[in-house]
């Protein structure tokens, strides 16, 4: 049990990282990862919420979408799984607001130092990419839990390593059509050739 | 010598702002410079006296790297020749058959010359292909960038053939170079600005787009349509450990007379190399230690726990410091000073990295059993992470003992 999920974890992070294997959450990826110290706390907002929404949006899904989920109010027959995609983003949007309010009512220096990226990445695709994946590999509640924890971890891991590249390329002499944007998605791509040391791994 | 310094200065106006041959200036810097020592010197009080600049420490390395070379040119040779002597043909066939025949040199496995001569046919080619096509790059970026053609390639162009299998196809040597030059460094303004190794780079590139080339058992022993002789970490994850204890001893794997990637077998070239270059600064024996004594370490750790259906788990640690490309990558690639830590905290925890992950990937992926290569990439990705973590925490260390 416990290594199956040690597994799935390791697995979340690392063989499935959601960004340089999956390049989802690429906007946000690309736009806040100028300095270490903004992508650090992005990557600390995308655990969070990944780590809520995913679990959430499993019970929503077992329990309300599923097919047969509502034989407890007499409607055996109904698919909900058509309305999954707008659940998934309500959920997700809703669970951010109510996470910012409770942060800046109970923890200010966190809501503070999160500040204009915890209802940014309620659009990031990273996150309702984790639900997503979620639905389709029919993961139990546990196992979203630590899919969902893991798969934040590995974004956010990737994001602090690119601002870190960042910040040293700052004394690149990047050809002048490159700056900017292009030098960016290249760095990514290597980065990504650098994790497919982990494509394939079977666990 | 005198002449040679006369003919450079009467053809350097040519090459001056303004002269015919502007654009190629880059390259008459670079043969100057090669020859003779820079001619522009510091004036008034320079802060830093030392003799040691880019030039030299690339020319370092590339001393370190003779035993290697020489290593791939003589093993190469030893198992073709070996591999001919068992199957009892009396010629190489191809061009290099010819060659051979036409000097009677002969394919003897017990002699040195023609083990060498035989070898050096085969990483002769790869790696005047490699040094063309990478130094076309190379120049081009620099005329049309206007920066100097430096040393640095003169490296890469020398740990990339050492990487490769002998039976490489030319055109994918001009290809992975290529990549490694342009994409892996000249994009990011050339030496010393990229943030992962060059030869690594297109040794990895190379690696996922032509996979048939550059893995399996065919590729590791040249001649004809290849000898089949898996490597001997390659030889683990199917047939167990013991297929590799008893092809191979650990003092065979040691000097290197195993088959694998030219420059790569070798632990004995790599570890002079390595002497030379802690000797001389140049390599930073913390990445070299923290390297092994996690290699070491994790390899312990997943030999001790042990695995019914994989049999890489069963591989003791010492053996894996001497199979594969980890005293290789060790010496020559991670301690690459522009795509490893900076810090000397940082370089600790890169090594540590480095070693861990290179373990896990051989141990746990099938799918590629050396892990070295990229481990070493993942490291580089890694590296400044490590650096402005290790920044950050002394900034904060000198914060509270100014406050204090």
């Amino acid at each position: 049990m416990l290594e199956a999920y040690l597994n799935l974890f390791i697995k979340a992070v690392f063989v499935e990282n959601i960004a340089l294997a999956f390049f989802l959450g690429m906007c946000t990826f690309i736009a806040v990862s100028k300095k270490v110290s903004t992508a650090f706390g992005l990557g600390i907002a995308v655990i969070v919420v990944q780590g809520i929404t995913v679990p959430i949006n499993n019970l929503v899904y077992r329990h309300l979408l599923k097919e047969e989920a509502l034989a407890f109010l007499g409607l055996g027959q109904t698919d909900l799984t058509f309305i999954g995609l707008i659940s998934y983003i309500g959920v997700i949007a809703a669970s951010v607001q109510i996470l910012e309010m409770f942060l800046d009512k109970f923890v200010p220096s966190l809501y503070n130092a999160l500040g204009i990226f915890l209802p940014l990445i309620t659009v990031n695709c990273a996150i309702l990419g984790g639900s997503l994946f979620m639905v389709e590999r029919d993961y139990g509640f546990g196992e979203s839990v630590v899919y969902g924890l893991g798969s934040g971890i590995g974004w956010a891991l990737a994001i602090v390593a690119l601002a870190g590249i960042r910040e040293k390329m700052r004394y690149s002499d990047v050809p002048m059509g490159l700056r900017g944007l292009g030098i960016t998605f290249m760095t990514v791509g290597l980065m990504a050739m650098a994790f497919m040391a982990f494509s394939g791994i079977q666990l | 010598m005198k002449l040679l310094r006369d003919l450079l200065d009467q053809a350097e106006p040519h090459f001056k702002t303004g002269g015919k041959l502007e654009k190629l200036y880059p390259v008459f810097e670079m043969m100057d410079t090669f020859l003779y020592t820079p001619a522009a010197v510091t004036r008034g009080a320079a802060h830093v006296r030392d003799g040691i600049d880019l030039k030299r420490i690339m020319i370092t390395v590339v001393v370190a790297l003779v035993p290697c070379i020489l290593m791939a040119m003589w093993n190469t040779g030893y198992q073709i020749n070996l591999a001919i002597a068992e199957s009892g043909l009396t010629s190489a066939g191809g061009w290099r058959g010819v060659i051979i025949d036409m000097l009677e040199i002969g394919y003897d496995p017990t002699s040195i010359a023609a083990n060498f001569f035989h070898g050096s046919l085969y990483f002769i080619p790869v790696f005047i292909v490699c040094n063309i096509a990478g130094g076309f790059w190379e120049s081009v970026f620099s005329m049309v960038r206007r920066h100097e053609i430096n040393e640095g390639f003169l490296v890469t162009g020398m740990l990339f053939p050492l990487t490769l299998p002998p039976t490489i196809p030319l055109w994918q040597v001009a290809i992975g170079i290529s990549f490694g030059v342009v994409i892996g460094k000249e994009i990011f303004g050339g030496t010393g600005k990229n943030f992962l190794n060059p030869a690594l780079t297109g040794r990895a590139f190379l690696y996922f787009a032509y996979p048939a080339e550059i893995s399996g058992d065919r590729v590791w022993v040249a001649g004809g349509d290849g000898y089949s002789h898996a490597t001997p970490l390659g030889l683990v994850p199917i047939e167990g450990v013991e297929a590799l204890t008893s092809s191979v001893t650990m003092g065979q794997a040691f000097l290197g007379t195993i088959p694998g990637s030219m420059g790569e077998t070798s632990v004995l070239a790599c570890l002079v190399g390595a002497v030379i270059l802690i000797a001389t600064g140049l390599g930073s024996w913390r990445i070299m230690l923290g390297m092994t004594l996690s290699t070491l370490g994790m390899a312990a750790v997943l030999h001790t726990v042990g695995s019914s259906t994989n049999p890489m788990f069963a591989l003791s640690p010492l053996w894996h410091l001497l199979v594969g490309g980890f005293a290789f990558g060790c010496v020559f690639m991670a301690t690459d000073p522009v795509s490893a830590s900076f810090t000397n905290t940082g370089r600790w925890a890169y090594g540590v990295l480095i070693g861990v992950m290179a373990v896990l990937i051989r141990v746990v992926n099938p799918a590629f059993p050396e892990g070295v290569m990229l481990a070493i990439l993942f490291g580089n990705v890694f590296a400044p992470v490590l650096d402005y973590f290790v920044v950050q925490a002394n900034i904060k260390r000198r914060a509270l003992r100014t406050a204090a």
